[in-house]
């Protein structure tokens, strides 16, 4: 183990020195799907404060990100859709927190492009809109185009289904979402797997996201998993 | 007797084809699923990074990492792939996807979409929707002609915030189907027992038939 530097025990100490006051932190997750819920707790409990986040959504009220809404660390959050929350409704009315809208496609591509040494980017996204207010337009082909300038974070928190001793990961299903180019696009990338697996144990054809962008790594115990919107078909 | 709902959606399944990549919006859009015939092949994308989108899941397949972009839990079929959201929406704003058919609180009479925001409500947010409309190939409107006050919704221009500037290709409500062609609207078609003259009271966008 001493050989995989990468390696923590659990989200505490995988943090242990990368957090501090008015940084920027990305996310992965789309809505409470693949969601890093073992480092959102531990991000809470130490009290770091003026966050600003960038999440597709913010969690709900008890679960995910809101929690950090409860304990009002963050600053600002860059989401596409907060719907689902009524404490950042309260919190954002007052005044208390700031926002930033993203289309979703733009937030995933600012966040591709932050991971790929790209700084801005050109797309028809937003053109004609508010989105666009400020912001600098070309014309390519006869068509207008917006540009949206990449997005980095201090750090990227993600999660991943499987990973290895040397962060090379694997994800699963709908919960990839995010966590992929958000893991490209931090400073520093801490990931959360629900399998801590051995070097070798996952296929190199079927490594989703190479460990060159992994920082730490930890084995998330008793992932929670919550279900914003259970549906089921009667058999 | 207008179209009702599920006749709508009856409506809208028509303009799918076989073999097409389709991405429904969240509400009365995801109806249109029930009526493709079953000799059409359709694969549906879910923007949260899946293509072949199964139904609901019986009680015990209940998956927490397989949910649709309206966050519902769903099942995966033979031929679904699942993809990142970058790779996602790379797919949608290239125009791989061909039809998206979403809800809308305004649509203007040269294309101008409006289905995100009502300015002194609280915003929820776009999520994918401006990509949606900006990327995909064809566009389609479905929703109610007039809105809950009677008001109508296709206007000359659009009062609310946009999603998307001169991006619908078609509308449907109850009380018929409309194209956008060159800024222009036209009726191409009338829902039964529809009179023009109710379709122009109930209308304030300028449109030919």
């Amino acid at each position: 183990m001493s050989n995989y530097k990468k390696v923590f025990p659990d989200a505490k100490t995988a943090l242990d020195g990368l957090l501090f006051n008015d940084m920027t932190i990305l996310a992965g997750g789309f809505g409470l799907c693949g969601i890093p819920e073992h480092m959102i707790v531990a991000i809470r409990d130490s009290g770091v404060q003026n966050l600003t986040v960038a999440s597709n959504n913010c969690g709900i009220d008890d679960f995910g990100l809101g929690l950090l809404l409860q304990t009002k660390q963050i600053k600002k959050m860059i989401s596409s859709y907060v719907g689902e929350n009524k404490l950042f409704e309260e919190q954002f009315l007052n005044g208390e927190l700031e926002l930033e809208f993203n289309p979703q496609g733009t937030l995933a591509e600012r966040c591709r492009a932050g991971g790929a040494g790209i700084p801005a980017f050109f797309t028809k996204t937003g053109v004609g809109t508010v989105i666009a207010e400020g912001k600098e337009t070309r014309d390519f082909d006869g068509e207008t185009y917006l540009m949206e300038h990449s997005l980095k974070g201090d750090l990227a928190v993600v999660t991943a289904w499987k990973g290895d001793k040397l962060g090379n990961l694997m994800f699963r299903k709908t919960a990839r979402n995010f966590n992929a180019p958000m893991a490209t696009a931090g400073k520093t990338c801490v990931v959360e797997v629900e399998n801590l697996v051995e070097v070798g144990d996952i296929e190199p054809d079927q490594i989703h996201l190479p460990g060159i962008y992994v920082d730490r790594i930890f084995e998330g115990q008793n992932f929670e998993k919550r279900i914003e919107r259970r549906t089921i078909r009667d058999s | 007797m207008a179209w009702t709902r599920d006749q709508m959606c009856e409506r809208a399944a028509l303009e799918l084809e076989d073999g097409f990549y389709v991405n429904l919006g969240i509400g009365m859009p995801t109806l249109v699923a029930n009526y493709i015939p079953d000799s059409m092949s359709v694969t549906f994308q879910s923007e949260n990074g899946m293509l072949g989108m199964g139904e609901f899941p019986l009680d015990n397949e209940v998956d927490a990492d397989l949910i649709n972009a309206g966050k519902q839990t769903i099942t995966e079929l033979p031929e679904s792939v699942y993809f990142d959201s970058a790779t996602s929406f790379a797919m949608i704003r290239d125009g791989h996807i061909d039809l998206s058919i979403l809800g809308a609180l305004q649509v203007a009479e040269n294309g101008d979409l409006a289905n995100w925001m009502i300015p002194g409500k609280m915003v929820k947010g776009m999520g994918g929707a401006m990509d949606l409309v900006a990327g995909v190939r064809r566009v389609i409107v479905l929703m109610d002609h007039n809105a809950k006050d009677g008001s109508p919704k296709l206007l000359k221009k659009c009062n609310l915030p946009l999603t998307g500037a001169g991006v619908v290709d078609t509308v449907i409500t109850d009380l018929g189907l409309f194209e956008i062609k060159n800024d222009q609207l036209y009726l191409s078609e009338l829902a039964p027992d529809t009179s023009l003259e109710e379709v122009r009271e109930r209308t304030e966008a300028e449109f030919v038939q």
